[in-house]
């Protein structure tokens, strides 16, 4: 059985039809709402495996739906849905990863009194998502991307009454909305330069080759072709959702949402959106590297900015406290990597490492939800300590998690893909400064990792909160194992030696090669994982922290390193001093400007109509209503004497006619007859 | 005097006492009977004028009179109509009575 690609508006549909069911749920409707979401997921997940099947019947062939939405001048403004491995392989992803989190949800949020509002909105993001993927015209994508943008809004700031979440909402909010100024800009350029925003429409599509010829032919100042422009553009929107330097300030502080937000966030849904952005419109982006003389190819900025990002995350997570912060800067990190793929030129490899990245983060987040939620919402790791003993499926799990992320050769997923991007890094042409800066990053992920697992799990509890702590209930381990089979199966699917992925992502038979490929670059991260594992086991593992107030063997070698790293390299803080600054000035500015310039003409102008609405009324009044009574007065003055005359005596009458003939007959005579 | 004379002053006195009835009386069929016989007065000069005037060969005179006596029939039908109307308003027919349709 194969979902055709016409049906495909029903995977989107199904969790967005739970979301509307959940907005109307009143709030002790818990297991309605919570049962239409687990439902919609799960035939979400079956419709999305099927839908793997239709496309993987024909893996180069992209099948669309494409309808008219509403007329506009001479054309109609396309929608559509398209069918093809990336999109049907993403649908799985998110959807299988998305229900696991919403069945860990239910156990997890339990205690709280919005558990419906909370899947509510937790369908409504992953329908938004679903929507993103299937799409197959940009404006679709567009508000589908807006959408998730809205979702992760409200759950990050699902315990608004909580200041710090409701800043971290509106920090989201507003550091993707900058992001996406671009992203529309890019748009509006696109359909202006094509007069289509469909991604494959067949011939006619922003993705296919002779649109893609004309874009890249389109000359603008400085040697720069139309693609570039429009393909940075977007990138900007890819930026600002997947967290990438400078825009990923916002991905931190979304800590403050429910850990099964994070988890959402960070594997399945709203990050992973950027890199399936870029991953999707690759023909687009890539189109100017044809042109050898231009200055500046869209990739290489995506692949500074995914190396810049890859590295700095992975830095700053080093010195971080938090658990759940040490994890999103991992995102940011391991995001870094993605887009750093994408850059140099293998999006197959990114698209791999966001997949198997889905698990693990996801596998991560959940776990360290569940021995958050043990220890009643305790996120510092300086707290904690000695969970291994009481938590031993969360600490199983949670250490699957941290190897596949951390990149132990061979078993884990995070390995092959880590390698593939690796590999890809190794053979750009343009530099290897990006190489370099992964292979820095493999040793930090790894450090910090195991720092993390260390000052978790091992040494003794150092506060009575964890040495309480019990094993959370199956309706969070069974979702945590089997994310754990996920983190370590779907990294199979694409090694090396069979490549099944990558030849059914990019519709050719990849031939496959010996796991050796490449093997001393192989054998160098191998070496540089060992290096961080080691360092870190030497520093947290082997003598684990004593106390709660104990100074990190970090802080204590390079304090000021470590308090510029722990202070997020004061990135927050230049943002407030320049970009928040200047918004404030330009606040105070326009405050003066509306004051005083605008406001005192507008009160100029009305005391200038109050002035003339004065004088007219004088002169309605004094003049014209003076006239009229006047004469009006006469008037009637007139009538009431003729009235008086009219006595109503007969007689009279009768005597006047009689004294009138009289007269006019003298005056007849007397004057002659004249 | 001649013929003609005799009747201009005939019609003279009947003019005078016909306008002196219409003002004196206050019963109201007596104005009428006063008003009928100052037009019967202005009748009887039309004939007189024709009858011994230049031109008695045509009928002009003789027309006139067909014609006012009629409007006069008429008239004396509407002015008998309205007294009795007056009448059973007021139970009375005194015309100095009647001032209601005074200004």
């Amino acid at each position: 059985m194969k979902l055709p690609v016409e049906y495909l508006w029903l995977i989107p549909a199904l969790p967005l039809l739970a979301a509307a069911l959940g907005s109307v749920t009143p709030r002790r409707g818990r297991r309605l709402a919570a049962g239409a979401a687990i439902a919609a997921m799960l035939g979400a997940l079956v419709l999305s495996c099927l839908a793997l099947r239709a496309a993987l019947a024909d893996p180069s062939a992209h099948l669309t739906c494409n309808f008219p939405w509403f007329d506009l001048g001479n054309g109609a403004v396309q929608l559509g849905w398209l069918l093809d491995p990336l999109n049907a392989f993403m649908c799985v992803m998110v959807s299988a990863v998305g229900l696991l989190i919403f069945i860990f949800s239910l156990g997890y949020m339990e205690a709280d009194e919005d558990f419906t509002r909370f899947f509510c909105h937790l369908s409504l993001f992953a329908a938004s998502m679903l929507c993103v993927v299937v799409a197959n015209s940009l404006l679709l994508l567009f508000i589908g991307w807006e959408l998730v943008g809205l979702a992760s809004y409200l759950l990050i700031g699902f315990w608004f009454h909580k200041p710090a979440a409701a800043a971290a909402a509106k920090k989201a909010f507003i550091t993707t909305r900058i992001g996406d100024i671009g992203f529309l800009l890019g748009l509006v350029w696109l359909y202006d330069s094509t007069g289509s925003l469909l991604l494959y429409d067949g011939g006619n599509g922003v993705l296919e080759t002779h649109v893609l010829g004309d874009l890249a032919s389109q000359m603008l100042a400085g040697g720069l072709a139309a693609s570039t422009a429009i393909g940075l553009l977007i990138f900007c929107g890819a930026a600002g959702k997947s967290g990438q330097f400078p825009l990923h300030v916002w991905l931190p502080d979304a800590m403050e949402g429910p850990t099964p937000v994070s988890a959402l966030i960070h594997a399945a849904t709203m990050v992973a959106a950027g890199v399936f952005l870029i991953a999707r419109i690759f023909p687009l982006i890539s189109a100017d590297q044809e042109l050898a003389a231009a200055p500046l190819h869209a990739l290489t900025v995506v692949a500074a900015i995914g190396a810049i990002t890859a590295l700095l995350g992975a830095a700053i997570a080093v010195a971080q406290y938090d658990l759940k912060r040490i994890l999103a800067f991992s995102t940011i990190s391991q995001l870094g990597y993605m887009m750093l793929a994408l850059g140099v030129g293998s999006w197959v490899a990114a698209i791999f490492h966001l997949l198997t990245h889905a698990f693990f983060k996801a596998l991560l987040f959940l776990a360290a939800g569940s021995a958050i939620h043990a220890v009643h919402h305790e996120q510092d790791i300086r707290q904690l300590g000695g969970m291994r003993g009481p938590m031993r499926t969360t600490y199983a799990t949670f250490a699957v998690g941290m190897m596949a992320l951390a990149g132990v050769p061979f078993i884990f997923s995070g390995f092959w893909s880590k390698e593939a991007i690796l590999h890809a890094a190794s053979q750009w042409n343009v530099s290897h400064l990006p190489l370099y800066a992964g292979l820095a990053g493999v040793v930090l992920t790894a450090f910090y990792m195991t720092r993390l697992l260390c000052e978790v799990f091992w040494g003794a509890p150092r506060s009575p909160a964890s040495s309480h702590a019990r094993e959370s209930p199956a309706v969070m381990t069974i979702p945590l194992i089997a994310l754990a089979v996920g983190a370590i199966a779907v990294g199979f699917l694409g090694t090396p030696a069979w490549p099944w992925l990558q030849s059914r992502l990019t519709g050719r038979e990849v031939p496959a090669h010996s796991l050796l490929e490449g093997g001393s670059l192989m054998a160098l991260s191998i070496v540089l994982v060992a290096t961080g594992l080691g360092a870190g086991w030497a520093l947290y593992g082997r003598r684990p922290r004593a106390a709660a107030s104990a100074p990190d063997p970090l802080a204590t070698a390079a304090p000021r390193a470590f308090a510029f790293l722990g202070a997020r390299m004061k990135l927050d803080e230049l943002y407030a001093a320049t970009f928040g600054r200047l918004n404030t000035f330009g606040a105070a500015l326009a405050d003066i400007l509306d004051r005083w310039v605008w406001g005192g003409a507008v009160e100029l102008l009305a005391r200038l109509g109050e002035f003339t609405g004065f004088v007219n009324r004088g002169v309605d009044e004094g003049g014209l209503n003076k006239g009229f009574d006047t004469v009006s007065e006469r008037i009637r003055g007139a009538g009431r004497a003729y009235s008086r005359a009219q006595t109503g005596e007969a007689h009279g009458y009768l005597r006047t006619l009689a004294i009138a003939f009289v007269v006019l007959a003298l005056l007849v005579l007397l004057g002659g007859g004249r | 005097m001649s013929p003609l004379h005799l009747c201009l002053a005939f019609s003279s006195v009947l003019f005078a006492v016909g306008l002196a009835g219409a003002l004196a009386r206050s019963n109201s069929i007596l104005v009428l009977l006063g008003i009928e016989l100052m037009l019967n007065a202005a009748n009887l000069n039309f004939i007189a004028f024709w009858r011994y005037g230049p031109a008695p060969s045509s009928a002009t005179g003789v027309i006139f009179v067909i014609f006012a006596i009629a409007v006069t029939a008429a008239e004396t039908a509407v002015g008998l109509a309205l007294v009795i109307s007056i009448y059973r308003h007021q139970q009375s027919i005194r015309l100095q009575e009647a001032t209601r349709l005074k200004g």
